[in-house]
């Protein structure tokens, strides 16, 4: 007769922590653990690029200007990924503007999530007075524009100029989050424990940041990582249009616009720079795909 | 179905207020002097400046500027319709049959394939896509002409401003053929993006449908495969999708912006930018406004429409 394994009888295994249940989820989406990893990479890249390019940015190599890519070396130096109409290192350009994109992608969407949080907040604790109404309103005229659209014109107000096109960018996504939040605050306020909060005596304040925000977490970060993509999207955009970065910055839109005339003689200046905007948006889609399908089960496929 | 539509309408004028207000705050913003900008000089004497700022045209009445630009964008406005027209039925006729084989063979390599390429479509950035159709299509192969509206050599008088409709009208087929190599790469281009929003949003409605009970009844009652996408599935299953194309006309005007850019097609989108490189405010203003107006005109359109396919809308 053979042993019967004892039986656990100890505790039913604790519940994974949301985190690591989030993790097991999401890692089961292989298109999101590529993002995932190319966005490390990125990351990477962004934080060390002073180390990682062989050489600075700006540095002009006056007798190898626009050499294809190539391992042989020119008077001393290897162009990987070749050299751009005045002779810099196209390598070196594109991983000090993975810093840049990924500057723009924090920065714009860390203005307007914090923006967004608190309109949202406000317009869904105050639901039914003024404050609300003046919100939303002007939030649907914002959407009413796209998004692009509202960019430029954000843009030829404050100029043009990186820091400019990241305002606007921050801007034209402002309504997705106010709406987004607004929408998840008033799913939660009808909760019980909401109700329970307010009656121990918890203010409006606690109420808003401590009791109902963590709970309406789980779509702002999957906007959020969504909305990198969008923000180093119309960056790049604004740049290529030459109202975003200006020369000779690194950034990808702004170095593809700088090489259009080349575009019939040296296709390395204009296709390298497109390519890394790509990935790094797709990248960003992909992993923002499986964050949304890891937090809410209703979504999955 | 009247109240319906007033109901609409209704809800549309205040955002349309909102949007001139919106705007013209905006551009009275702007900073930096449009006379400067336009002669390209600095610190000229007061007599200079006061002629080019006639020369300009800037003394005359605000609505005689506003009026001219309106005209200017009215001269405008057929070239990025044509444009956007062919670019979305482009997205149509390629998107909906893919998110159809999507859906019908889920899981499998069709379905992977679909999906990847839409999420790539859906992460690109038009511009260098473009500016890829160019290098590919005209620098290599010679295929398409790289930029403009119609070869010199054809002279076609505007009648409705399409430039197919116009070179069919005058029976000039090199010109007609002409006008449409020029319009291929570009309505590509600024297909693109609503191609994979249309594939993503017809696959997961059809997979919805095709869980539906009246599915399964066709199909227990002997339908064929076809006949049951085709028939029974597909019409439920479009109705989203009607939305999801008219939502996409925001999205083709914002793309207009860059298309237009890279191809040199005189319409409004090229105009709005060289506007602002030029600190032309009643242009920006002008063209900015007309875009939203037909932007919420549409969107008003499809709303009634849909209430129009949809009766369940109409009386919620």
């Amino acid at each position: 007769m053979s042993a019967v394994p004892p039986m656990d009888v100890s505790v039913a295994r604790a519940p994974p922590s949301p985190a690591r249940e989030l993790w097991r989820d999401f890692r089961r989406n292989r298109g999101a653990m590529i993002g995932l990893f190319v966005l490390a990479l990125l990351v990477f890249c962004a934080v060390f690029a002073d180390v990682i390019a062989p050489y600075s940015p700006s540095e002009q190599f006056r007798d190898a200007a626009l050499r294809p890519p190539s391992l042989t070396p020119i008077g001393g130096h290897v162009f990987l990924l070749g050299t751009d109409p005045v002779g810099r290192d196209i390598v070196s350009r594109l991983i000090h503007g993975t810093r840049l994109s990924l500057v723009i992608g924090i920065v714009s969407v860390g203005l307007s999530l914090t923006g967004g949080v608190v309109l949202g907040l406000i317009a869904g604790f105050w639901r039914g007075r003024t404050g609300e109404y003046v919100v939303m309103r002007l939030m649907d005229v914002m959407l009413a524009l796209p998004s692009l659209l509202l960019a430029v014109a954000v843009v030829a107000v404050l100029g043009p100029g990186l820091a400019n096109a990241m305002y606007a960018i921050a801007i034209v996504m402002l309504p997705h989050f106010v709406r987004l939040t607004r929408g998840a605050v008033l799913g939660e306020l009808a909760k019980d424990y909401v109700q329970a909060s307010r009656l121990a005596g918890a203010g409006t304040l606690r109420l808003m940041f401590d009791t109902v925000l963590p709970n309406c977490a789980a779509p702002l970060i999957v906007q959020a990582t969504l909305g990198f993509s969008s923000a180093i999207l119309d960056a790049a955009a604004l740049g290529f249009l030459g109202l975003g970065a200006q020369p000779p910055t690194p950034e990808w839109g702004s170095m593809l616009a700088s090489a259009l005339e080349f575009i019939q003689s040296a296709w390395w200046v204009v296709t390298l720079p497109g390519l890394a905007i790509l990935v790094t948006v797709l990248a960003f889609n992909l992993t923002g795909d499986g964050l949304r399908d890891a937090l809410d089960p209703r979504l999955k496929r | 179905m009247l109240a319906f539509v007033l109901k609409r309408l209704a809800l549309v004028v205040p955002t349309f207020l909102g949007i001139t207000l919106l705007v013209f705050a905006l551009i009275r913003l702007i900073p930096g002097d449009p006379v400067e900008a336009l002669s390209g000089e600095r610190g000229m004497t007061e007599e200079r400046y006061q002629r080019l700022v006639h020369e300009f045209g800037l003394d005359r009445p605000l609505a005689v500027q506003y009026g001219e630009y309106v005209s200017e964008f009215a001269a405008r406005f057929p070239a990025t319709v044509e444009l956007s027209l062919v670019a979305i039925v482009f997205a149509v006729v390629v998107g909906v049959p893919a998110g159809i084989v999507a859906a019908v063979k889920r899981n499998t390599p069709w379905d992977y394939a679909v999906m990847g390429a839409s999420l790539t479509g859906y992460s690109m950035p038009i511009f260098w896509w473009g500016l890829l159709l160019i290098l590919a299509f005209s620098v290599g192969l010679g295929w398409t002409p790289v930029s403009g509206r119609l070869a010199i050599q054809y002279d076609i008088a505007p009648v409705t401003g399409f430039m197919l409709v116009d070179s069919l009208l005058a029976a000039d087929k090199g010109a007609f053929r002409s006008a449409l190599s020029h319009l291929v790469l570009p309505a590509i281009a600024l297909g693109t993006i609503p191609l994979a929003v249309i594939a993503r949003m017809t696959r997961s409605s059809m997979l919805e449908v095709l869980r539906e009970d009246y599915v399964r009844t066709a199909r227990a009652k002997g339908a064929g495969r076809l006949r049951v996408v085709a028939v029974h599935a597909l019409r439920n299953a479009l109705i989203p999708v009607v939305t999801t194309v008219g939502l996409q006309v925001g999205t083709l005007f914002a793309g207009a912006i860059l298309t237009e850019t890279i191809f040199a097609w005189p319409g409004v989108g090229k105009w709005l930018v060289e506007a602002i490189h030029r600190r032309d405010y009643a242009a920006v203003q002008g063209g900015i406004l007309c875009t939203a107006t037909v932007i919420i005109g549409v969107n008003l359109v499809v709303d009634v429409l849909y209430g129009v396919i949809n009766p369940r809308i109409r009386h919620a």
